[in-house]
Order: structure tokens, then sequence, then C-alpha cells
């Protein structure tokens, strides 16, 4: 904040920086994001909903991340997807309940050449099969 | 920083460069890096110590034909090298001064020989980390001749005499455009890089943020001087950290340089550019919606007018252009107006870069001059659709755009001819499918992405676009009607007509171009039941007659 000079119009630059330091926003952490910016409550809140990448739970030891971007998806990545929530039990965007694995699907992370791509801990990998991603999830886990 | 001093940095550099006998350029964008480019270079610098060669390796930004990747390039034989790993470096650097290695060898003769390269002209040429190369490659003397020999208005008429058209999409002429903000009266003005590459499917502006960072910072610098801004934002998408991080250390290093600042150049001119994060929004690549999240807000649009050269960041004239605008401006002022015009077709100028993904032999990033054939594009850049399937139709502009069938492929790019087709430019992704995609279920997966992405002001979009997939839906699970094709079709008018920003307005696109042109999915979806690509589960099969 202070490196904005605790501008107004830099909230979702702080709330970026807050997500990155903690890993998702929580009730508190919004509340003083809002307080020291000057800030209405209920712009921080709401800004914090409008945009996907803000999370307002914890995310999981590992996150997955399926690209659903259009190169992705006419190589199938719903396929993909289909698999991971069938070998977690989760739906897409929810995290395993022992906390361990993060089911997220992005917009497109710009890797369209590699298509289907899938994002482990960040880390992008292409041409990703269906196996190949199982054995993955099963490794992490029992991490 | 005068022109002599770019000058001598440029001498400096190529005599830096003259003490090695090769060099060995590593692509090390996304797709490269993905498959292990990091290691390879490591490989390639510890194989060259060895032998003792004198031999320069260099990261570079993307090379373009990314299904090739990792990809290397031996200057100076130029020998493009594909699927190179971290176990064929001693080989690579052992071929130097010597024979090619065969087995890598990459011939690509057909896939670059129609491309012109003028925004991707430094891609896999330069270290993007590094402002001397760009230096070297005359960057930043544009800039500098402009603020030392040019009026503003003088730049202005040659961006105007250039014929350039705004690369984000509408197609706007960027002439027009500095010139009502440079007649809007402020006491402070704005210039607005739009990075927010939210179309999937796209990643040209990705590719020129991290492979040529400063192209853009310059771009922006000179779009400054011409319409009198002194502050400038660049919103990149928060899903692109290298990007962020490239910019980042671009911006530092030109100002260290003195290209960015108080008395760019010494002279009286002053600009800085501050970088914004998205997070997330599709609908923020609208304008309107861009600047309020700029401003820290939500990203939703509003009306226009007031248009954002009149009335945008806070209420001040600001300038908007894309990433490929911007980089298009530096070789513009260098090469004169004319040049830039004598490319291209009647109406559409230039050259405009398309990323080539699908069910496609070549993927990755091409470089086109404006009204070249789509078949071109496709079966001789592209290298065709692999494994014996049949092309079925290129998707173009991404959830604002559509699809265009074989049959269309004659008629070349530019902004008009794919707007009479029913699609749009868009910011230039390109994805082909073939006869195992549903056009049903394509149209579908577009409407749920603007159904997801719609911010929810304005109705026609918020709940025009839910009923549409609804529809859509049924109709790819087999439980549609004929009644509910005409209900789309009525829908798709109205979301089209009625909605407030371009993301409602163009969402029917997808919709309306297959219903245009593969009409008969549909019916098949319907009457009989079936999905002729075999891709949609129906919910109530049929028994097929033998």
């Amino acid at each position: 904040m202070r490196k904005n000079g605790f501008a107004r119009h830099a909230l979702i630059e702080t709330l970026h920086t807050v997500q990155s330091s903690f890993g998702y926003l929580d009730d508190d952490a919004i509340r003083f994001v809002a307080l020291s910016l000057r800030v209405p409550l209920s712009q921080a809140y709401g800004v914090v909903t409008f945009y996907h990448y803000f999370s307002l739970k914890p995310p999981g030891k590992h996150t997955i991340t399926i690209c659903a971007g259009t190169a992705c998806y006419i190589k199938g990545a719903d396929k993909l997807i289909d698999a991971a929530e069938k070998h977690l039990g989760i739906p897409q965007g929810q995290t395993t309940s022992d906390g361990q694995i993060s089911l997220m699907t992005a917009r497109c992370v710009g890797a369209c050449s590699r298509a289907p791509v899938v994002l482990s801990d960040g880390e992008v990998s292409g041409e990703m099969s269906a196996e190949l991603m199982v054995e993955q999830l099963e490794r992490w886990a029992v991490e | 920083m005068t022109i002599e001093e770019l000058e001598q940095i440029a001498e400096s550099v190529s005599q830096e460069n003259a003490k090695y006998d090769f060099e060995v350029n590593v692509c090390m964008d996304l797709a490269c890096a993905s498959q292990g480019a990091e290691k390879l270079r490591d490989a390639l610098v510890k194989a060259a110590e060895a032998s003792g060669k004198s031999v320069f390796v260099r990261r570079t930004g993307c090379m373009g034909p990314c299904s090739a990747g990792p990809l290397v390039r031996v200057d100076p034989d130029e020998t493009l090298y594909k699927h190179v790993h971290a176990d064929h470096a001693e080989a690579v650097v052992a071929s130097l001064g010597g024979k090619p290695v065969p087995e890598l060898q990459c011939d690509l003769n057909e896939h670059f020989g129609s491309q012109v390269r003028v925004v991707l002209e430094n891609a896999g040429y330069i270290d993007p980390e590094k402002i001397d190369d760009y230096i070297a490659r005359d960057g930043y003397k544009a800039l500098l001749t402009v603020l030392t020999e040019m009026t503003p208005s003088g730049v202005i008429h040659r961006i105007t005499e250039s014929g350039l058209r705004g690369r984000g999409g509408g197609g706007y002429p960027t002439g027009l455009k500095w010139g009502t903000v440079a007649k809007s009266h402020g006491d402070l003005k704005y210039v607005v890089c739009n990075g927010d590459e939210g179309d999937p499917g796209a990643f040209m502006d990705r590719s020129v943020m991290e492979g040529d960072p400063h192209r853009v910072l310059e771009g922006m610098a000179i779009a400054a001087y011409a319409v009198g801004a002194t502050k400038g934002f660049i919103y990149v998408r928060a899903e692109y950290p290298v990007a962020v991080a490239r910019l980042t250390a671009a911006l530092r290093d030109a100002r260290r340089r003195g290209l960015l600042g108080n008395n760019i150049g010494n002279t009286p001119f002053s600009f800085d550019i501050e970088i914004r994060l998205g997070a997330g929004a599709f609908v923020c690549g609208e304008e309107t919606a861009l600047l309020a999240s700029i401003e820290g807000r939500r990203g939703a649009p509003r009306t226009r007018p007031p248009y954002p050269a009149m009335s945008g960041l806070w209420g001040k004239p600001t300038l908007i252009n894309n990433v490929e605008t911007y980089a298009n401006v530096a070789p513009i002022v260098r090469n004169g107006g004319r040049w830039f015009f004598n490319m291209g077709s009647e109406r559409s100028k230039g050259t405009k870069v398309f990323a080539l993904t699908g069910k496609i032999t070549n993927t990755g990033l091409v470089e086109v001059p404006m009204g070249i054939k789509l078949r071109e594009i496709i079966d001789v850049i592209g290298g065709g659709v692999p494994g014996g399937h049949t092309f079925k139709a290129v998707q173009t502009g991404g959830p604002s755009g559509g699809c265009i069938p074989a049959e269309m492929l004659d008629i070349g790019v530019s902004y008009d001819a794919l707007l009479k087709m029913g699609s749009i430019m868009g910011s230039g992704g390109m994805i082909v499918m073939d006869d195992t995609s549903c056009m049903v279920n394509v149209a579908r997966f577009f409407i749920e992405f603007c159904m997801t992405e719609s911010c929810g002001k304005c109705i026609p979009c918020r709940a025009g676009t839910a009923q549409m997939h609804t529809l859509l839906s049924r109709i790819c699970d087999g439980t549609g009607t004929m009644e509910d094709l005409e209900l789309l079709e009525d829908l798709c008018s109205t979301v089209k007509e009625a909605s407030l920003c371009g993301l409602g307005q163009t969402a029917p696109n997808p919709v309306l171009s297959t219903l245009k042109y593969f009409r008969n999915e549909y019916i098949d979806h319907i009457v009989h039941k079936r999905c002729p690509a075999g891709v949609c589960n129906m919910k109530a099969p049929v028994e097929v007659l033998a």
C-alpha cells in the first residue's frame, strides 16, 4: 500500500499483494485493506467478488488448474476436467476435504499452441492426457 | 539520451556480439519453456564452454512455430532446430562451423515463406530482458526522432497516413483516435495500453509483451507525445506473470536510460508508465470497463458517449490502444507512413499477428500481410489439418467472433471481409476445427463463456446469454425442438441489438455464424437426435437403422 501511496485506485493492486502473500482473501484482510485505503467496505467486497482471480477460500496444499480456453476445449479439456472431478470427487473450484488438492479451471493461460494445458502448482505442461494428469494427482494425494 | 548515444550503445552491442563466432538463440517463450527450454539453455552453455568454441547463448522471445518447440536458432547461418532437448546440446555445439545436425533441422520454408514481420521483427533475435539488445535493433530511435524532429501533429499525420487500424479487434483508425485525444481539452491526459488479452485461444499480445516489451513502451511514449499525455498505464492480465515481470524490468531499464521519466532525450517531454494488473474478467477488455478496473473499481462498462478520448480515466481525455497497435507505431515512424500503407489490402493496411491453434499441424504465432487468403494461412503456413481429418471451420475473434467454413477460405483476411462473413478480426486468435468438432457444442461453449463473463449490468446480456445457454444445452442433449431454434435466433438479435457494451453485442456471433453455415448440424441434433461429430451426449438415443 505504501508503494502505491495509499491511493484508492490501487485497491486491486493491494488485493493482489495480499492474496499472493496469504493465498486467499479472508474477511479480516478485506476489512483491513478497505480501511487503510479509505474505500467503502462494499466497494472492496464488490471488487473481490467481481474478479475471478480473487479467492475467498484458502487453497489446498496443491492446486491443479485446467485451462478451459477455446484451443484447449477443442482439444479435449472438458474430458480432462471430467476426469479430474471424478478422480478427486469434487466439482471444479473446490478443494478436497483433506485440504490437499484444489481443482481450478482457467480462462486461458496463453499457451494455446500446446493445448490442452494443465498447470500443476503454476507449472505449465502442454499436450496433457487424462492418465498423466491423474498420475500427478495420485502423487499429490499421498504427499 | 540522444540519438548519438543510442547509436553508441548499438555500436558497442554489435562489437560485443562480434567477439563471438557463433550465436545460439534459445526460444524461452511459454510453449518452449514448458518443454524444458531452461534446462536446454544451461546444457548449451555448458557444452559451449567444454567445446572451447566462441559461442554466445542467448534467451529470446517467441520464434513462432511453437509446435516444433523447443526451438533453437544458430547464427550466423540462421539454422533452425526443432524439438531440441538438453541431451542434444553437445551435438548442436559440435555442429557449429560444420554441417548442421540433420535430425534436428527444421525445414519450415513454407511456414515462413509468406510471413512478413513487422510487429515480430525482433522476436527470436533479442533478449527481452536487455534494453541494449532492443536499442541495437533500432529501438527507441523512433521515439528520439519524434521528440527532436517532429511536431505532435506531424506524428499523428504519419500514423493517419499509414492507415493503421486498431489491432484489438474493432479496427478503428488509429490516427483518427489519436487526433481526437490530441484535440480534447484537459490539463492531464492519459495513454492506456490494453494488454488484457482475455480472448481464450489468443496469445499474440502475451508474446509481444514477453518477447519485446520495449517495443510497446516506445509505442506508448510516441503516442503520449502525439496526444499530449504525461502518464501511461499498461493493463495486463494477472494470468500472465512473465509478461508482468518483463514489463516491470523493461520500465526500470528504460527509466535508467532516460527513455522514460522526466525530460526524455533532453527535451521538455516527460512521460512515465505504470503497470496495472487485471484480475480475471473478460469484460475488462472493453475500454470503459478497463478504465473502471484501472481506477480500482468493478470492471463494469458504461454507456458511450462520452468516449474515453473525451472523458476517460478520472474524467480526463484518455487514449486506449491494444498492445499490437502500439507495437506497430515505432516501425511506422521509422519507415514512414507510405511504407506501411503499401502493405496489406485495400482498407486494412500492414500486417496482422495471428495465434494459430487447434487442429492444425503447425501451431504458433504467425504474422501475415493483411489480405492474405485464409486458405494460405491454414494449408501452407499452418500445414493443414493433421491425422487424416478434414477441415471443418476456423474460428476467429474468440467469443465475439464466428466460425468460417471451408467454402469461404479463399477470401482475403481484412476487417471488413471477416465482418461480412459474420465473424470479426478480433485480437487475432485463429482456432482450426476439424470433423471431430461439433459446431453446436462450440457455440454452446462460447455462450457459456459469455454467460459467466457477463458483468451483469445490463439485462439483455445477463439474462439473454443465460437463456441462450439453456436453449443450446437442450439442443446439444437432444431434447431441443424447432421452436427452440426459432426462439434462439430471436434471442440472438435481441441480445445483439440491446446490449450495452461490446461483450453482449457480439456474444451471439458464434451462434449466428454457426447457424448460418452449419444449420444442418442444428437440424441433425433437433430432428434426427444425433450429433454428426459424435461429441454431444444425446439423452434420448435413437436406434440407428442399418
